[in-house]
Parts: structure tokens; sequence; C-alpha cells
């Protein structure tokens, strides 16, 4: 007898994802997205047309199967669907709720021409919540003996954890070596409790454990070993994922204030220290009444409402541009207005004034007009003459943006650098201009996204695998 | 690892300890601090490097109890362990070429000299060396550190021990009298370093002082410890934390030191609260 035939489910609209109320929410550091049910994530997977030639597929930096996994979902197979996930993705939990989903694979879904795309991102992270509820986390595979060699990969953010599990799987002995006391890179110290709570990047650091890899804290590479020290302990090839861990400043008067952050120092504070509980965790974060944010990026939003959630009452971001232009995700930018936060566009700050005792007490901005294109492509921002104006603030935090930490650069002779400080790679393999030392992630490209540098430590672990073999 | 192996009493309220950590002390120079975190929901804080021991592969720290992570820091006993333990950070001493050269260490501030002052000493540089303190219970390693100075000077500020006064009255005492240095190296109290920086700029001896503002991750990530010296802003824990005493601004850098300190009070009143209560 033929199968009936599937109907789909024609709604045009994503099944909504519960959510905290923004008055509740913004007086806690709890998870804003509630997730999914089991009965709304099978509606959800009910929108999918099952493509023939999926180009949500091709949108993904990682190529999860993502028709697969959905269909395994609308059939109830929520474990089969995760482990389905995981042959292309090692932190779906992750990937699921901070990757900017509306431009990868869910901007190129059939069911976005006339109406929401398919909820990829909530559905992934649906099946990965599963998972661990049910406390099944992963098939282990058992690693031949002995190792196929030894790898350090330093640094333990996504570009790292990525590198470390496929290079895991493939049977390496891995070494990976974090600065912090915590795993896990801007994972941990940048990225809000309410955004991703860190008991799921515990959840995946401690999955990367079972799959063997070693994780040495407190290690600063390029400190306490250099890269070259390390190849004479014994290690085959290294993997540098250091990410972009340096803060740009405006290089504006009175940036050396008090109650003027870099958003990492901010955020740092708040993410892995937990300012937000002292005096019951020891490290203090200061926030004032009013608050200004500089920057219009993810980093900013999320210090943004980190500091209504401390108790500022008003917070300002402070963007240059207009809201198009602004890179951060188009979610975030409504979960910051939800909660309160208020918008000063083409707002260009141009000094920070302090009182007699060295603390802010404004921030003196000028209006910008939109004149032509420049090299970015984005209009460019010009100061409206005699705009000048002051916000009343007691909080500056700056968010433009990181640069790649030069630690392992300065120690390390021979490797090639891009003039911003990125470390050379040829794109395909992570292959930096030394042999045995690949790079991937932020460290190479500056800034960017999760995703994109767990793409990164993949290619990069795949080619250290050629390169060893080779060698062999 | 991070085991401390040795602890004693320098003075009240100021402690050494001995930490086992084989990769540090391969590392480390004078000059260079470590951060530390005492327990799991505590600060990390950074401190000097005073002395290191290659072939026993130990780290000495010395330190004053003045705030929460260090009074918990000093209630640790031999054959515990530091929670984390970070570094070596920051830039060593430049210590090249240096013929004679004069050493002042206020307070606390004579621990971190030390390893310096020996260093010198065995590069064959001949150091004066002036420590002060408030009085004359508070000034330490008087002993340890004799052997390697050409002349040790004392100063307290009550007068129980040594000249009663500053230990720029001395400085600039030794310079009148017409005393030659390549460099003066200053490690103390902000206000102790700014004064002496200001003394020499006035002889044009060329002054380095070691700063130790409020850090987190000590690796130039998060630019807490941001200082303008010579008009441009510097992280202390990557291009420092040693500078030009003639190019900072000591004002500034005092007031950053007090952002936190209403907090600094809040945890210490709490802490000292629940050590009464035996909890």
């Amino acid at each position: 007898m033929a199968e009936p035939r599937r109907k789909p489910n024609l709604v045009k609209t994503k099944v909504p994802m519960p959510a905290q109320d923004p008055q509740v929410r913004i007086k806690n550091f709890d998870e804003v997205a509630l997730g999914y049910t089991p009965e709304q994530a099978v509606e959800e997977a009910r929108r999918c047309l099952r493509c023939k030639e999926p180009r949500c597929v091709q949108g993904c930096p990682v190529n999860v199967k993502i028709p697969e996994f959905i269909m395994l979902i609308e059939e109830g197979k929520f474990l089969e669907a995760y482990y389905k996930i995981l042959e292309t993705n090692n932190l779906p939990a992750i990937c699921g709720r901070v990757c900017p989903q509306e431009n990868q694979c869910e901007k190129h879904c059939l069911r976005g021409e006339k109406g929401e795309p398919v909820a990829i991102g909530r559905l992934e992270r649906f099946a990965a919540d599963y998972a661990a509820s049910c406390g099944e986390p992963r098939h282990e595979p058992t690693n031949p003996a002995p190792p196929k060699g030894k790898v350090a990969v330093v640094g333990s953010g996504p570009a790292g954890l990525t590198c470390a599990a496929d290079l895991a799987k493939m049977g390496y002995q891995v070494t990976v070596f974090e600065a912090f006391h915590t795993p896990g890179g801007v994972l941990v110290y940048g990225i809000p409790e309410f955004r991703l709570p860190k008991r799921v990047v515990q959840r995946e650091i401690d999955n990367l454990k079972k799959l063997g890899v070693e994780i040495q804290t407190n290690m600063v590479i390029g400190k306490i070993l250099s890269v070259d020290e390390l190849f004479s302990e014994g290690y085959d090839a290294i993997f540098i994922g250091t990410g972009a861990g340096l803060p740009q400043f405006l290089r504006i008067p009175g940036e050396n204030l008090n109650g003027v952050f870099s958003a990492n120092e901010f955020l740092t504070r708040i993410n892995l220290m937990r300012a937000y509980r002292f005096p019951e965790y020891d490290t203090p974060i200061k926030i004032g009444r009013r608050v200004a944010v500089i920057g219009g990026g993810n980093v900013a939003m999320d210090a943004a409402r980190c500091a209504l959630r401390l108790g500022a009452a008003k917070v300002y971001i402070v963007y240059r541009r207009s809201e198009e232009e602004m890179p951060a995700r188009r979610e975030e930018i409504h979960h910051a207005r939800e909660e309160g936060v208020e918008f000063k566009l083409l707002t260009n700050p141009v000094r920070i004034l302090g009182d007699d005792n060295g603390w802010v007490k404004g921030l003196e901005c000028v209006t910008m007009e939109l004149g032509e294109p420049d090299a970015s492509g984005r209009r460019r921002p010009v100061p409206k003459p005699g705009s000048e104006h002051c916000l009343e603030v007691e909080t500056v935090i700056i968010a433009i943006g990181t640069t790649p930490n030069p630690l392992i650069a300065n120690t390390t002779p021979g490797l090639e650098l891009t003039k911003f400080g990125g470390i050379v790679v040829d794109e395909a393999t992570g292959q930096t201009s030394r042999p045995g030392i690949f790079a991937g992630g932020d460290s190479v490209t500056g800034a960017a996204t999760v995703i994109l540098a767990m793409g990164a430590g993949k290619r990069a672990a795949k080619a250290i695998d050629a390169y060893l073999a080779a060698r062999r | 690892m991070n085991r401390i192996v040795k602890k004693k009493v320098l003075a009240p309220a100021v402690k050494l300890i001995e930490v086992e950590n084989h990769l540090i002390a391969k590392k480390a120079q004078p000059g260079q601090f470590v951060i530390l975190r005492v327990h799991e929901k505590g600060e990390r804080i950074p401190l000097t490097i005073s002395d290191y021991d290659r072939e026993k592969g130990t780290v000495t720290i010395i330190f004053q109890e003045v705030g929460k992570t260090t009074t918990l820091l000093g209630r640790l006993e031999e054959g515990d362990r530091i929670l984390d333990l970070v570094g070596p950070l920051g830039k060593p001493t430049h210590l090249e070429g240096l013929q004679r050269v004069v050493v002042v260490g206020g307070g606390l501030g004579t621990a971190l000299v030390f390893s310096q002052v020996k260093e010198l000493h065995r590069r064959g540089t001949k150091v004066d060396c002036i420590i002060g303190a408030r009085n004359k219970d508070l000034i330490i390693l008087e002993e340890e550190i004799k052997p390697y100075c050409a002349n040790l000077y004392i100063a307290t500020d009550d007068g129980s021990k040594g000249h009663k006064g500053f230990v720029t009255d001395v400085l600039k005492r030794l310079l009148d009298e017409g005393n030659r240095y390549d460099r003066a190296i200053a490690v103390g109290p902000l206000i102790m370093m700014k004064v002496v920086s200001n003394l020499t700029r006035q002889y044009g001896l060329p002054t380095v002082v070691s700063m130790n503002p409020i850090m987190v991750d000590g690796t130039g990530m998060c630019g807490c410890c941001r200082l303008t010296v010579g008009g441009q802003t510097k992280f202390a824990c990557v291009d420092g934390p040693e500078f030009d005493g003639h190019l900072v601004d000591f004002d500034e850098v005092i007031k950053r030191t007090a952002m936190y300190r209403e907090e600094e009070k809040t945890a210490m009143e709490l802490l000292q609260r629940s050590l009464k209560e035996g909890v």
C-alpha cells in the first residue's frame, strides 16, 4: 500500500519560540529564549519542503545535513536528529543559539521567499537540548591505539574545540591549551548567560574530554611555552585558534576615565567572573545609572543588555551609521529594543567628559549624515557641522571590535601576518607560513562568528590529518 | 602543581610563599608577574614574582594582605594548593649594560625589587638600595637584600629605624652628594613612585617604575590595566609592568586604582564577618 502523501505545514511564519517576558528578563541573567517543546519542534519541522537540492546546506559553513535532521525531528526521532547534526557539527547546542542563521542556512530557505524561512537554528537547538535532557550525549568512537600523532591546539574557543574534536575522532592525541582558568574562549567570557548558558558550553567541553582530549587551563602559550617549544615537546602539529582578543579603543579624549570599559573587560567580568553576583563572587563591576555602549555589533547588544540587567536605568546604543548598516543580528537588535535599550543612530562620540575625581559624567557626540559609499560599500557617515551634543552617562562601554592578540605572533619566528595582525593562512587548509602550524578563526580573520571559526577548525583538522599522513 | 612548599610571615600582614610550578619557575625573569585565583568564586589578581628557583621548580611571591583575595591567600598553609596560577606575564626588566643603579623599594616594594637587585648584582652592577616603610616593623627583607647591595639605606616615616622621613629624602641626599647612577628603579606605593620620578626628573636620571593596576586576564585582552605613558595608552599587562617613570601619568593611575574601593571594602567586611563566625 502506498504511503499517505506528506502535507507540509504551509503556515507562513515560524512556530514562535517561547521567551521570557522582557520586563521579567531584564532583572535576571537566565536564558531569554526558552526553546521549543517536542510538539512545537515537530510542527516547525513540518514546514520544511524537503527540497531536492537543499540550498540551506550550502549556506552553512560546516554543511550540516539540514533537511535530513529536520525530517528526523518530524518523525519524532529526536536523538537520531541530533546524531545526524553531529556528523558535521560538534557544537549544535551552541550553534543553535548563537549562529547568525538569518545570513546563512535560513537565508537560502525556499520558504523564506513567501514568508519566514524554516527555523533551522531553533530546530538544531531543540535536537541538542533534547539529547542533553536524555542524558545521552554521544556515540563515542573507539580510538585506534596507539594514536596517529600528537597535536596541540592553542585556544579553546569555537575554532579550537572543533579542530580538537575532529582530530580526536580521527585518532590523534590532542591537548588543548587555554589561557583562562575555564575553557570555552569567547563562548564563556564573551557571550552572556542569557544568550548562551554556560552549562551548555560545559556540556560540550565534557563531550570533548570524553573523546580523550586533554585540556590544560592557565596556560598562556607565547609566555609559558612558545610554539616552538611545543614542537620540541613532541607535538607533531599545532593549531592556533587564539581568537581576536585585543580590544580596540576610539582614541578620543577621556578614554581612561573611571567608568570607561572595553566590551571585553565588561563582558569578561560579567560572564566569566560572574560579577553580577558580587559579593557572592569576588569580582566587582561598576555600573552607572546611565550607560552608553558604542558600537553596533552583537557584542554591543550583549553589553547593553548586560548593563540593563545590572540595574542601569537608561542604556543607549551609540552607532555612527544607520540601523540598516548595523552588523548585529536582527534578533539581537529586536531583543535589545524590547528590553528598553535606546538607539542613538547616526551618532558619533568625540569626547568622554569626566568629573574632578576622574569619573565619567558624559559623552559628547556629533550627529552624522550618510554620504557616498566608502571602501566597505556602506555609505560613509559624515559629521553634521554644529550638531555637537552631550549624553549624560556615568558609564561608557566601547564595543567597536577587536583585533588578533599578538602574543603568539610575537613569539613565533617566521609566522607571516596580515597588516591588521591576523595570521596569514591558506584558506582551504589553514596552513600558515610555517610547516606544521595551522591557524583558524578570529586569529586569522579578525572578529567574526562562532560558526565561521568552527568551519575553519574543521578544515584545519582535515588538513592536519593530511599533513601528518603524508609525513608518516 | 601550585603547592605551597614554604610560608613565612615577614611583617604584620606581609607574607612570603614559595609555590611549586616547574613551568613558571623555568621561564620567570625579574620584573614579571603571575595572576592567581584562590577559590572557585574568586577574583583574578596580579602579583609580582619576587624570586624563582629553576632547579627546585618554585616561584616566590611576597604579598600584603590588603583585600579579600590576598587575605585568603595569606590563610593558605604549607601543603595547600593555589587554585589557579598563570604566568610568567609581562615583560622582563631590561638590566643590560648598567654600571651603577639606585634601587628604591617602598613597603612591599622591597620584595618586588629583590629579584632585580639580585640579578643586577650577578651581572656585576653596583647597586645602592634605599628601602623604606612606615615603621621598623614594616621593613622587610633587610638581611636578605643586604649581601647584593653596595650600600643599603633605610628610611622610616616615624624614625624607628634609619633615616626619619621618606626614601626620597635619602635619594635626594645621595644625588646631591654627587653620586652618579645610570638608572633608578623605584617600586612601591603609587605616590612614592610619583615622588621619586618627580625628583629624578630634575637630575635627569632615567627612572623605571613598576605598575600594578587592576587586571583581569593579564594577556592584553580586557584593557582594564591601561594607563597613559607619554600621552599614549599602554596596557600594563603586556606593555609593562615597568615603564619610564618620567612619562607615566600617575594622577590618572591613582584615580583608576580607586575605581573599586567601595566594592573592595564590602568584600573585606563580609570576609571578616564570616571569618569571625568561623564559616
